[in-house]
């Protein structure tokens, strides 16, 4: 199983490579979207995967599965929530100042003349 | 949504499409998602929960009924302010663990006693839960916020 | 901290007092503040001299960083205190002369802290051992050259000069620091006294000869040698004291110091010695003869400045041969003792002949050759300074020239016995540059006497001439005075200053004696060739006018100062140029360099270390699991091809249910329950900006561009799968969460791990997670509610 994660993780991240090198704007914040998924899927993997019961205490179960890569993606989901909330409300203020989603047209810095 | 759909473009909206069905069924089940989200809450220590996905969750709550009506009617019927509930949260969550120098332990350890109440038995007071409701207000708090200022009806 | 540390930093500190002292007193000269602080360093320096003179030298040491071998050691030899007696005293004089050259007017704080700055650098540069300090201090002392060249900054060729000054010295500097480290890596100290004692690797070593450019590199920059001489000319720009002291008494002998401190290290070399003696001889040649078509008077005096530096470079070549073949042979070590002499008499009567310059701007407001004439009798003190610096120049007795200038041609004549690599067959060579440039020399002399105060007087001077206010003639005075008292009485200073010089460079303990004379003998041919450059000289002034044409024959374009200028457009064009290409100002590019590298890196990785894994340890595959995947896959690859922005949300949207799902398959149900939650306002939040969402999502991309974005991500992703695959099959350490698993209860009072490691074991995490969290929202509200100008906006429409 943890080959299977491991190989998807890779395509989550080429994928999300690919879109974060488009030139619009959305792509790019799906693109980071679909990143953060990829992490999180590796980082669970790390943990290895299906040994052990849900990490709750009981007294019936002797093996749980590892509970601290679960914190660390709790940690990194909810960031990763406020990092799109946040890119995408910039996107939004970009189209409305600049008129254009292109990031070819954002090229340069303005002149200071 | 009808609101959301005119101001989208769409100015021919059938006449058909009414909100009385989400507006009824929205009032009852925004309770339920609210209850739900204190109980996931409060449970968090002894079975999965906690703070985020309780804040989350009364977030959604709040989020159906804006799907519902619109942003004024929802500000009448649960007048909260959003900004006050991301502060009082960050305080929360930062003032606890400093408190808790008076106990003589380092920075951020928890403490925890049992209590005997009449009715409930043996309960624990776990002063992480107080933490727990920082981390709730200020989760829910900034969803809201950012929902409903993209939304473009807070001023 | 001895007294001679205190020394060289005296100065330095002394000019934050004298800044403080400038804010406050502005009615009396702030060089009178400043005076005193040369005098003393000079005066403490004169109370070494009968100890070094008796073979003495001082070793002090200032641990700095003794780890790396950087200490501020300081030496003073014969040598070092020949130089420092040179900086101190002329500074003073220079001092004096500037109270009264520059007026109150001008930013006097700015100049002086400047001045002393330069002090302690070039005191640090000759009294030190230690070869890194020695370049802290060159470095340092080519920094306070530009800042008091470009003193009066509003001018743009005063700009332009210090520019180039700059640019060719640091240049050079760095050149050296690289001779330095080759050195250093040959013989593991960077104490010049212990590299001198192992001269014996460096002879052996293959990097020598490298080391032995680098190091020329630097001092032929320093002291204007041919090409680098080039910055010396426009250096003259500066105010007439700088002129005086820094582009012709001190720091231009840096140069000629570093030549003749290494001289013990690198005489060995042919290449050490060829290189001095061409460069040292063509410099004193083409400079002077550049020098007589001169127009501006201190233009003269710079490129004489030149040619006298070939002069004295060319004798350490000379004398470089005495280290090689044995001090006991006196025929070398005459031509140390006359660079050793030289270096004293040049800064004597180029100090002043700087000085008679400042003099006549000041008084007559011009310095052009063409307007000044005539003004025997309006400056008669002035008028006697020039002949006797000018003659003593030219090399006529009975004035210090003429004695250093005799010893300079009996070295060259004595170069035919030099049993030394190839040099006695070219050696007819040497005489004939040095009669030919003193000839030159001699020329420009007579031009400078004769042209300025014989001859009619031209009315063309903006300021009526007369002579000068006494204490601005007092320095030259002093330093006229000395080139006669030197001329008459050499031997006061050969047994107590020039013999432990020329001692401390040949690196030999045996006592020189050396007597110099005015009087050779008949049979010596100095004498013969000192007459026929009188004779031929005079000549060719008077008849000046018949050859001066040749001047006129120069093409621009092939001049060294125009391949300074072109050198330097071209390179900034062509950087501009290479940074465009580069930094194209597309963010995506630079995305495109970052994951590319990280591609390289990890597979020159892969390929060096070798990623050992194993595919033993793996979970069972199940059909729910193998359906979730497949969902993912295909979500994926309709994000990738739609065009359709709804289409790309609800597809995001699909994605993180399933990872939600996933969550849930492998027991993580707080995973699970965030990851549901999160989804759905992330989805909500999509779906509500979607009325302000541009409508297209996709936009038209070149085939080269998407087959970039496709190598790269395909890289990208099997560099990560490889990592991970290598990550999961090298367990290096136990997993630490056991601790938390046992103590969830005891010490946490807790059940749910997950959500006690984060309330509670890890709740510092916790913490800052919720203060970015709100930091987010806060920064979401500002950015909703900014208001952006748009005047910006619309130059970038136009642009």
């Amino acid at each position: 199983m943890e080959l299977v994660t491991i190989i998807l993780s890779g395509i989550l991240i080429a994928s999300a490579t690919y879109l974060i090198l488009s030139k619009s704007v959305l792509r790019i914040i799906i693109g980071v979207s679909i990143l953060s998924h990829g992490v999180h899927l590796m980082i669970l993997t790390m943990g290895q995967l299906k040994r052990g019961n849900v990490p709750v205490l009981d007294d019936t179960v002797s093996s749980y599965s590892d509970p601290l890569p679960q914190a660390l993606i709790l940690t990194a989901i909810v960031i990763s929530f406020a990092l799109t909330a946040y890119s995408l409300v910039l996107l939004l203020r970009n189209y409305k100042e600049l008129g254009t989603d292109n990031t070819e047209d954002m090229k340069g810095v303005p002149h200071d003349d | 949504m009808k609101s959301t759909l005119k101001r989208a473009g769409y100015s021919k909206v059938q006449r058909q499409m009414n909100d009385v069905f989400i507006q009824f069924t929205s009032k009852v089940i925004f309770l339920i998602i609210l209850l739900f989200s204190v109980n996931l809450f409060l449970a968090g220590h002894y079975t999965p929960g906690g703070g985020f996905v309780g804040g989350l969750l009364a977030a959604s709550a709040i989020i159906l009924l804006l799907m519902a009506y619109d942003y004024e009617t929802v500000k009448k019927m649960i007048p909260v302010n959003f900004h006050l509930m991301i502060s009082l949260g960050l305080a929360l969550a930062i003032v606890v663990p400093t408190l808790l120098f008076f106990f003589g332990v380092p920075f951020f350890t928890h403490q925890h006693t049992y209590v005997t109440m009449p009715v409930f038995g043996e309960v624990a007071l776990h002063t992480a839960v107080i933490f727990d409701v920082g981390v709730f207000l200020t989760v829910a708090g900034t969803s809201l916020l950012i929902v409903t200022l993209v939304g473009g009806t807070e001023k | 901290m001895t007294l001679i540390h205190l020394a060289i930093f005296l100065p330095v500190i002394a000019a934050v007092a004298i800044a403080i002292i400038y804010r406050y007193v502005k009615d009396v000269h702030l060089g009178w503040f400043v005076l005193p602080i040369p005098t003393v360093i000079v005066a403490y320096l004169f109370s070494l001299i009968p100890s070094i003179a008796n073979n003495q030298v001082f070793h002090h040491t200032l641990n700095l960083m003794p780890r790396i071998g950087l200490n501020f050691d300081v030496y003073i030899d014969g040598l070092g205190l020949l130089f420092a007696i040179l900086i101190s005293g002329i500074g003073a004089l220079v001092v004096l002369y500037s109270i009264s050259y520059l007026s109150k007017e001008e930013e006097l704080g700015n100049f002086y802290v400047y001045l002393l700055i330069f002090m302690t650098a070039m005191l640090g540069v000759v009294l030190s051992d230690n070869i890194l300090m020695l370049y802290f201090f060159w470095e340092l002392t080519s920094i306070s050259s530009f800042l008091l060249i470009a003193f009066w900054f509003t001018k743009e060729k005063s700009i332009y000069g210090a520019q180039k000054s700059m640019l060719i010295t640091f240049f050079g500097g760095f050149m050296m620091l690289g001779g330095f480290i080759i050195l250093y890596i040959i013989t593991d100290t960077f104490s010049i006294r212990e590299i001198i004692a192992n001269v014996d690797l460096i002879m052996a070593s293959p990097l020598t000869p490298i080391a032995v450019v680098l190091v020329l590199l630097g001092a032929f920059t320093k002291s204007a040698q041919f090409p680098f001489y080039i910055w010396l000319p426009d250096a003259m720009e500066a105010p007439t004291p700088v002129s005086a002291y820094l582009h012709s008494a001190t720091m231009v002998k840096a140069g000629l110091y570093l030549v003749a401190r290494f001289t013990p290290v690198f005489a060995f070399s042919e290449l050490w010695v060829w290189l001095i003696l061409v460069v040292g001889l063509v410099t004193l040649l083409w400079a002077s003869f550049n020098a007589v078509k001169q127009d501006d008077l201190k233009g003269i005096l710079a490129f004489s400045t030149v040619s006298q530096l070939g002069m004295i470079m060319s004798l350490l070549g000379v004398g470089a041969l005495a280290v090689a073949t044995g001090a006991d042979e006196q025929i070398f070590t005459v031509a140390v003792v006359a660079a050793v002499f030289h270096i004293i008499n040049h800064a004597t009567f180029k100090g002043a002949l700087f000085m008679v310059a400042g003099i006549l701007d000041h008084e007559t407001g011009t310095r052009s050759m063409r307007k000044l004439g005539g003004l025997m009798t309006l400056m008669p003190i002035t008028f006697t300074m020039t002949l006797i610096t000018a003659l003593s120049m030219a090399g006529i007795p009975p004035f210090n020239g003429f004695l250093s200038k005799e010893l300079f041609l009996e070295a060259m004549f004595e170069i035919s016995n030099a049993n030394f690599s190839a040099l006695a067959d070219w050696s007819v060579l040497f005489p004939i540059l040095a009669i030919a440039g003193s000839i030159f020399t001699f020329i420009y002399s007579i031009k400078l006497i004769h042209g300025i105060f014989f001859g009619e007087r031209t009315h063309e001077t903006p300021k009526e001439p007369h002579e000068a206010p006494k204490l601005l003639l007092a320095s030259p005075i002093i330093l006229s005075a000395l080139v006669v008292i030197f001329g008459l009485f050499p031997n006061i200073l050969s047994g107590t200053i020039i013999d432990p010089a020329a001692m401390s460079i040949l690196g030999t303990e045996t006592a020189l004696n050396t007597e110099i004379s005015h009087w050779h003998g008949w049979n010596n041919p100095a004498l013969w060739a000192t007459v026929a450059i009188v004779v031929i000289g005079t000549a060719l002034y008077i008849f000046r006018n018949s050859w001066m044409f040749i001047y006129e024959y120069h093409k621009e374009q092939f001049t060294l100062n125009h391949l300074y200028d072109q050198g330097l457009i071209y390179s900034q064009l062509g950087s501009a140029k290479a940074e465009e290409n580069v930094m194209t100002g597309f963010l995506r590019d630079y995305m495109v360099y970052i994951f590319g590298f990280f591609v390289i890196f990890g597979i020159v990785t892969t390929f060096y270390t070798g990623l050992p894994i194993t595919f033993g340890d793996f979970a069972d595959v199940g059909i729910q699991d193998m359906a979730l995947v497949l969902i993912i896959l295909v979500s994926l690859a309709i994000i990738m091809m739609t065009r359709s922005r709804m289409v790309s949300i609800i597809m995001l949207g699909a994605i993180g249910f399933s990872v939600a799902l996933f969550f849930a398959f492998f027991r993580a149900p707080d995973l699970a329950l965030t990851q549901l939650a999160i989804e759905t306002v992330t989805t909500t939040l999509f779906l509500v900006c979607f009325y302000h969402l541009p409508k297209k999502s996709k936009h038209e991309e070149s085939i080269k561009f998407k087959f970039t974005n496709f190598i790269v991500s395909v890289g990208v992703g099997a560099i990560v799968i490889l990592f991970g695959l290598a990550a999961y099959s090298n367990r290096l350490f136990d997993s630490i969460s056991q601790y938390h698993i046992d103590h969830v209860y005891d010490l946490a009072a807790g059940g749910n791990m997950v959500n006690v490691i984060l309330v509670d074991f890890r709740g510092y995490d916790t913490l800052f997670e919720t203060l970015v969290f709100g930091i987010a929202g806060i920064g979401i509200y500002a950015l909703m509610k900014a208001k952006v100008s748009r005047k910006d906006d619309e130059n970038e429409e136009h642009a």
